[in-house]
């Protein structure tokens, strides 16, 4: 099982351009396509990783981690997801750092960039929406409860500038009086 | 350049304890991450402990933005091999790493214990509208530093179709990605040698031209 930890989030790590939010959609599939857990129970975890500070692909592969195979699991699935960027930053930052600028990684990234930028915008879609069409609900209550709230916090975020903590700790008041 | 894989003589050696404990204090405020984090990053390196100077945190901020990974520990990797080797860096990124561990599962066992609670349910439910909208935040931003002519919206909303309809695995496209805007760059090379491969700098804030990988 650690191995199999170690391997699955090692390989999300390589993927993980542009950040955490971009390879939730993969982990969410891989975990699903395991068995390990649904789409509810991965909700759960995003939600508690992105309450904490720091990547939420990163914690999210620590709470992964730790329901499969407790604290060692946790460890090593955090490991796995980090090491990846950590050998290329370093190999980078002891080679490359001029690489940046030449044509080729430039164009490279001209064309990664809106690859991510569709990864993220998923992220959020399958994120949001994954499993509710299976429980019958995309239309319900819980399904609008949720864009209210979602709505409120871009509202904050953006046009208001509410620190990202704060907006957390509002919706969550707000759930309780929702659901 | 080589790799140095161990610091060379007992300063260095002697900064790796130093190199710890300062990530560890920037870790729990990754929180909001992004830009914000990048300047407490520079306060703390530049500024206070004088570690590095500006135009060497200019060479970390691209690389840290384009590799994969968080930025926050994408720059700690970084910072940490220049100022202590392979050894430096696995204490900086440690040293990131760790408060946030430790604080995601200190929160997943309190909920734990709680979730039985029908209100607790419904808090986080409230947190997961949250998050939703916080990707949503840092798709806006990833588009608007990416998405500036017809090839990078094409690009992306072929991508997002791609995701939605088919059940093809996404390293496809992050190879597909790369491939295809080499061949734009190098197709439009031919009729003009000065080709953007960015948003020009007119139409963004500095701020922007960072993109939001992290948040």
């Amino acid at each position: 099982m650690l191995w199999e930890l170690f391997v699955l989030f090692f390989k999300v790590g390589c993927m993980a351009f542009g950040g955490g939010y971009a390879v939730m959609s993969l982990i969410q599939r891989e975990v699903d396509h395991k068995g390990w857990m649904g789409a509810e129970r991965f909700q759960e975890i995003g939600s508690l990783a992105g309450m904490a500070p720091g990547s939420i692909a990163t914690n999210s592969a620590t709470l992964i981690g730790y329901q499969q195979a407790g604290m060692p699991g946790a460890l090593i699935a955090t490991t796995g997801i980090i090491l990846p960027s950590m050998l290329l930053v370093v190999l980078l930052a002891a080679f490359f750092v001029k690489l940046q600028h030449s044509l080729g990684v430039r164009s490279a990234f001209y064309g990664l960039r809106p690859i991510v930028t569709a990864l993220i915008v998923y992220a959020a879609i399958h994120f949001g929406f994954g499993g509710r069409a299976e429980a019958g609900g995309l239309l319900g209550w819980q399904t609008l409860g949720m864009l209210l709230i979602c709505a409120g916090c871009l509202l904050a975020i953006v046009k208001y500038k509410w620190h990202p903590f704060a907006v957390i700790l509002i919706s969550a008041a707000a759930g309780i009086v929702i659901f | 350049m080589k790799l140095v894989l161990q610091p060379s003589g007992t300063s260095r050696l002697r900064l790796i304890p130093q190199i710890f404990a300062v990530f560890c204090k920037i870790g729990p405020s990754t929180f909001g991450g992004g830009y914000a984090m990048i300047a407490t990053i520079e306060k703390e390196i530049v500024d206070r402990k004088g570690w590095m100077d500006k135009s060497e945190m200019g060479d970390m901020i691209s690389v840290a933005g384009s590799a994969p990974g968080g930025v926050a520990v994408n720059a700690a990797a970084f910072i940490g091999y220049r100022l202590g080797g392979v050894i430096g860096a696995l204490a900086a990124v440690t040293g990131i790493t760790l408060p946030t561990l430790v604080v995601v599962l200190l929160l997943s066992l309190t909920y734990a214990l709680f979730k039985d609670n029908p209100k607790v349910e419904a808090a986080l439910k409230g947190v997961h509208a949250a998050v939703v909208a916080l990707i949503l935040v840092a798709a806006w931003k990833m588009a608007r530093s990416s998405l500036f002519d017809v090839a990078t919206y094409t690009l992306a909303a072929a991508a997002l179709a791609i995701l939605l309809f088919t059940n093809l695995h996404s390293i496809w496209l992050i190879l597909g990605g790369p491939a295809i805007g080499a061949a734009v760059v190098a197709i439009r090379r031919l009729k003009r040698p000065d080709v953007r491969t960015e948003p020009g700098t007119q139409e963004l804030d500095s701020s922007a031209m960072m993109p939001e990988y992290y948040i």
